[in-house]
């Protein structure tokens, strides 16, 4: 084992019982640059604006049909500086990417580049309506296009559908074109394979879209068990859904015996994108068999996280699946235009350029997709090019490789042995101290600076801790995070009571979830 | 490489820790069939920003923005005014670059924003509870369906004729796969909605109806008489709103008796962005059916110290829970959206969104007035608040398309919303707000006249 940390860097331990930043109470309950900050509904009123409207007569109003308003909507308003402070003292209770190591398994916390919130917001992007006349959008139509042929050259698939609006909505889309190629050659099969190593989206997805969830026996190595899986399929089958690199951080080695196995046996590949970080440039979905696979523009191609969405989750397709994908959709014709194909002139366009009507199943969502996502994604490809992505997936998992075998000797790593990992790392809780659990050592590791890895997935590792550094860290930051982690993981095995009541340092300590689902507060209401 | 700090020197000396030769040997799990032996063909290689921004400057210049012409579309989405803060805070790394806030601890400012958000949006909706967004309007309308479903146990939907096309076509996908029996219409092309067919659609299967308010014509029906009449019938009623603004002017529809309001939050805070992100809002009015929303919902307890914090609660109606018997699939959603919505209403306040909607159907009178004056231009709409139809004896699609040469934006026609619908060729919907000017409505207006003369 080498030393973890090279750099020399050394974390300041806190004194002993040093508890809550030491010091007096306050009077305001702030801690200097820790700012206690109520809710707007406590400090604004219905007479405040932020903004400057004119004053319009509501009584002359008298086309509502008697539909007009008389109820107050109780909306509080602040003036704009008390907006700007409100909103940034918030967000200073925030962790983000930009603050510092957020290695979020199976999330792809990496850097967002600013050159994509800029062009995002060129009016020629940011200020055109979906449903102008095709002839004064072909630019917006060109971003869509190219982006499509990006995904469709990165996956060496045959086609994409680019309207689904997120990770699980591309997926249900995935599983739709399934099952619309099945019905269209007569084929009603009711089950679909999934691993329990899953995220909880497929099984969710899969019984959405009418089928019956089975799960796929894994192996000692933490991969789909291949002869299992073949004994198992069967005219009954639809589809097997599955994750590669598969959310235990590994490869399936067997995946393209996998394929043609499910192929064979008369159903279709769904693989889950999510961890495409890992391979992105270097390994094509579209070479191993498979079928439909949606793609995180929020994880691989850096549009951002937002605290939670937007995302953006276009899928390809196989040849088979590509006719069944839904409207609308861009097309480029020989001539070099770009046509959006919506409902109407879907037939007569598909005669005229694929020889023959296709079989889309349908609409995802009331416009084209996630615009604003397109253009960042489309920035951050041009910005690494094929060759820069190539090294994307290299650095991603020649990181999560680096940290785990600068950790294997200290936490219980269990698939170690068995080679290298991906992207991320998979850790369980086997050699914790009684009382002293995954949870614990994440809220420790807040206490530490970092946000902590994925907690309790995959379902299949005890305690499980999954860490995602991704390419965009530096060898010092993960030498720092490496140092620190062991020092929470040292203190989890030998019994460091204080872990179990951290975080120490952060706004809060830990909050009272169990309160917050028995008496549910979801609104704000008006004190008596 | 900009966005890539490992330098090759970090690379040998962490291979070496590694115990790899290469970084080839960290991807042997990979088949002999899928190794490639270089960048993949066909696709350029790195740019630097200058380069990447010029490649997509050119693409922009291509589409004909808003702002440079006289602009009427809505149809769904709308053009308002947002304020600078607005795009300043959301652009905030703590924002911009955090998760889904798993670890409540330090995710205190987007907790305390959703919560913020729900409390806003179900005030707006007139409705007990809000979620912390769905992906945009028409998803949202589709999970309301799929919601009345489990609440009800009955597969029927009545579909009003006047909620937006794609909306209901989204909804007709969905049920494909789920066996709800979609009972849609086309609207009938009238002055006032019509409350009395849709009524007599629903029977005692039905497991909700679907009424969009104002309806795709602008139009505004009236939810109390459809609530009543589907409340008989133990069905719910869903009221869809695909413009917040007009709510700062009209009866919520939670007060109308409409048990789950779903829309479309885009007008406010998010842009028109050729359609995407936008920011779908589920609400209930009635806490009993919280347990059956889908979607993440915030809530309020105290941390091991007493005090208020936030935290995601109700999570086994989730699919990361509950897996295949989840709610929804819906995992990542529209926060950053909620948030640019949640800082514009805060703007606004009370008494900002009364006086924009106010504004709003001021200057949509206005135009309605103006364009009636128009030889060849008949004025559909009885009610309507900043958007209308008008119908005149020529094809609308071509009559859109020849005045956008001209930089004028005139609306949707009919016809690109429903284009199996002869009867609808004259249509034209016209949206107004506050960023049109009266020279716009003038410009449309003489255009129309030249047109149609």
């Amino acid at each position: 084992m080498n030393a973890p940390n090279q750099s020399g860097w050394k974390p300041t331990t806190p004194a002993a019982g040093e508890g809550k930043f030491g010091g007096p109470a306050t009077t305001t309950g702030n801690k200097a640059l820790m700012l206690e900050e109520p809710l707007i509904f406590e400090i604004a009123d219905n007479q405040t604006t932020g903004v400057d409207l004119p004053e319009v007569d509501t009584s002359a109003t008298t086309r509502l049909g008697g539909m007009a308003r008389d109820a107050d909507i109780g909306l509080p308003g602040l003036a704009e500086p008390e907006a700007i402070r409100h909103y940034t003292r918030l967000s200073r209770q925030n962790y983000g990417i930009d603050l510092g190591f957020f290695p979020l398994g199976s999330c792809t916390m990496k850097h967002n580049p600013r050159l994509n919130e800029k062009v995002a917001r060129m009016p020629g992007f940011a200020d055109v309506h979906p449903l102008q006349p095709v002839d004064t959008v072909r630019g917006a139509l060109g971003v869509i296009n190219e982006l499509a042929h990006w995904l469709i050259k990165l996956t060496g698939m045959h086609g994409v559908a680019m309207s689904p609006k997120a990770g699980a909505h591309g997926e249900l889309c995935g599983i739709l074109c399934i099952r619309a190629a099945l019905e269209a050659r007569g084929d009603a099969r009711e089950v679909v394979l999934v691993p329990e190593s899953a995220h909880g989206t497929n099984p969710a997805t899969a019984a959405f879209a009418g089928y019956r969830v089975e799960g796929i026996p894994a192996n000692a190595d933490g991969r789909v068990d291949l002869e299992a899986l073949k004994a198992r399929l069967g005219p009954d089958v639809a589809a097997v859904m599955i994750t590669n690199p598969n959310t235990c951080g590994l490869f399936e080695p067997d995946m393209r015996a996998i394929s043609d196995a499910v192929h064979a046996a008369g159903g279709f590949v769904y693989c889950d994108g999510a961890n495409f970080n890992a391979i992105v440039g270097r390994v094509r979905p579209g070479d191993l068999g498979v079928d439909a696979m949606h793609i995180n523009l929020h994880k691989t191609f850096s549009t951002p996280h937002g605290g939670g969405g937007p995302g953006s989750g276009p899928v390809v397709l196989s040849e088979a699946l590509s006719p069944f994908g839904p409207l609308p959709y861009t097309a480029r014709t020989k001539d070099g235009v770009v046509h959006l194909v919506e409902e109407e002139g879907a037939d007569a366009f598909a005669k005229e350029h694929f020889g023959g009507p296709l079989s889309h199943f349908g609409r995802m969502t009331a416009f084209h997709g996630q615009m604003g996502m397109f253009t960042r994604a489309l920035t951050y490809m041009l910005s690494h090019g094929a060759d820069g992505l190539k090294q994307v997936a290299e650095d991603a998992v020649l990181n999560a490789n680096y940290i785990l075998r600068s950790m294997e000797d200290v936490l219980y790593a269990p698939y170690a042995p068995s080679g290298p990992c991906m992207h991320e790392a998979l850790f369980g809780d086997k050699d914790f101290a009684d009382g002293l659990s995954t949870m614990d050592l994440a809220k420790g590791m807040i206490d530490e600076g970092y946000h902590p890895m994925t907690m309790y997935f995959p379902l299949v590792v005890h305690g499980a801790m999954l860490v995602e550094p991704t390419e965009t860290e530096s060898k010092a930051t993960i030498d720092q995070f490496i140092t620190a982690f062991r020092s929470v993981v040292e203190r989890a095995k030998a019994g460091d009571q204080t872990l179990a009541t951290a975080p120490h340092y952060a706004p809060r300590s830990r909050m009272d979830e169990t309160q917050a689902a028995r008496k549910p507060l979801l609104a704000y209401t008006d004190p008596e | 490489m900009r966005y890539l700090p490992l330098t090759d020197t970090d690379r040998s000396a962490m291979l070496d820790t590694i115990g790899a030769s290469s970084v080839d040997d960290l991807f042997i799990d990979v088949p002999e069939v899928a190794r490639l032996d270089g960048p993949i063909r066909d696709l350029p290689m790195h740019a630097g920003e200058m380069a990447v921004e010029k490649h997509m400057r050119t693409l922009s210049k291509q589409n004909l923005a808003a702002a440079d012409a006289a602009f009427f579309l809505g149809a769904g989405a709308y053009r308002h005014h947002v304020p600078a803060s607005v795009d300043h805070i959301i652009q905030r790394g703590e924002f911009l670059t955090a998760y889904t806030p798993y670890q409540p601890e330090i995710a205190q400012g987007t907790l305390q924003m959703l919560f913020e958000f729900q409390s806003q949006v179900a005030r707006l909706y007139g409705c007990a509870v809000a979620n912390a967004s769905m992906y945009d309007g028409s998803t949202a309308c589709w999970e309301a369906v799929a919601m009345a479903h489990r609440v009800t146990k009955r597969k029927r939907v009545v579909l009003s004729g006047a909620l937006h096309p794609h909306y209901a076509e989204v909804v007709r996908t969905m049920a494909k796969f789920t066996d709800d029996d979609i009972a849609g219409a086309k609207p009938a092309i009238s002055a006032q909605p019509d409350n009395a067919g849709l009524i007599a659609r629903i029977d005692d299967n039905t497991s909700c109806v679907v009424v969009q308010y104002p309806d795709i014509l602008g139009r505004l029906p009236d939810l109390e008489e459809i609530a009543e009449a589907a409340h008989a019938k133990g069905a719910l009623l869903i009221a869809v709103n695909t413009e917040p603004v007009a709510l700062g002017a009209i009866k919520s529809p939670g007060e109308l008796g409409a048990d789950i309001v779903v829309g479309e939050g885009q007008s406010i805070g998010v842009g028109l962005q050729f359609g995407g992100p936008y920011l779908g809002l589920f609400a209930v009015r009635d806490k009993k059916h919280v347990r059956q929303m889908p979607g993440r919902l915030c809530g309020e307890t105290v941390d091991a110290d007493g005090k208020r914090g936030f935290v995601l609660t109700l999570s086994t109606r989730e699919q990361h829970i509950r897996r295949e018997k989840a709610t929804s699939n819906i995992c990542t959603n529209s926060g950053l959206c909620a948030l640019a919505f949640s800082v514009h209403m805060t703007l606004l306040g009370e008494k900002g969104l009364r006086q924009l909607a106010a504004e709003n159907h001021r200057l949509s009178c206005i135009a309605a007035d103006k364009l009636a004056a128009v030889p060849g231009v008949t004025v559909l709409n009885d009610s309507f608040f900043n958007e209308f139809t008008i119908m005149f004896d020529a094809d609308a699609r071509q009559i859109v398309r020849d005045l956008a040469e001209d930089k004028i934006l005139a609306g949707v026609s009919l016809g690109r919303l429903y284009p199996d619908v002869d009867a609808f060729s004259g249509g034209l919907l016209v949206a107004v707000t506050e960023t049109t000017t009266e020279e716009d409505i003038e410009t449309l207006c003489s255009a129309l006249k030249e047109k149609l003369a």
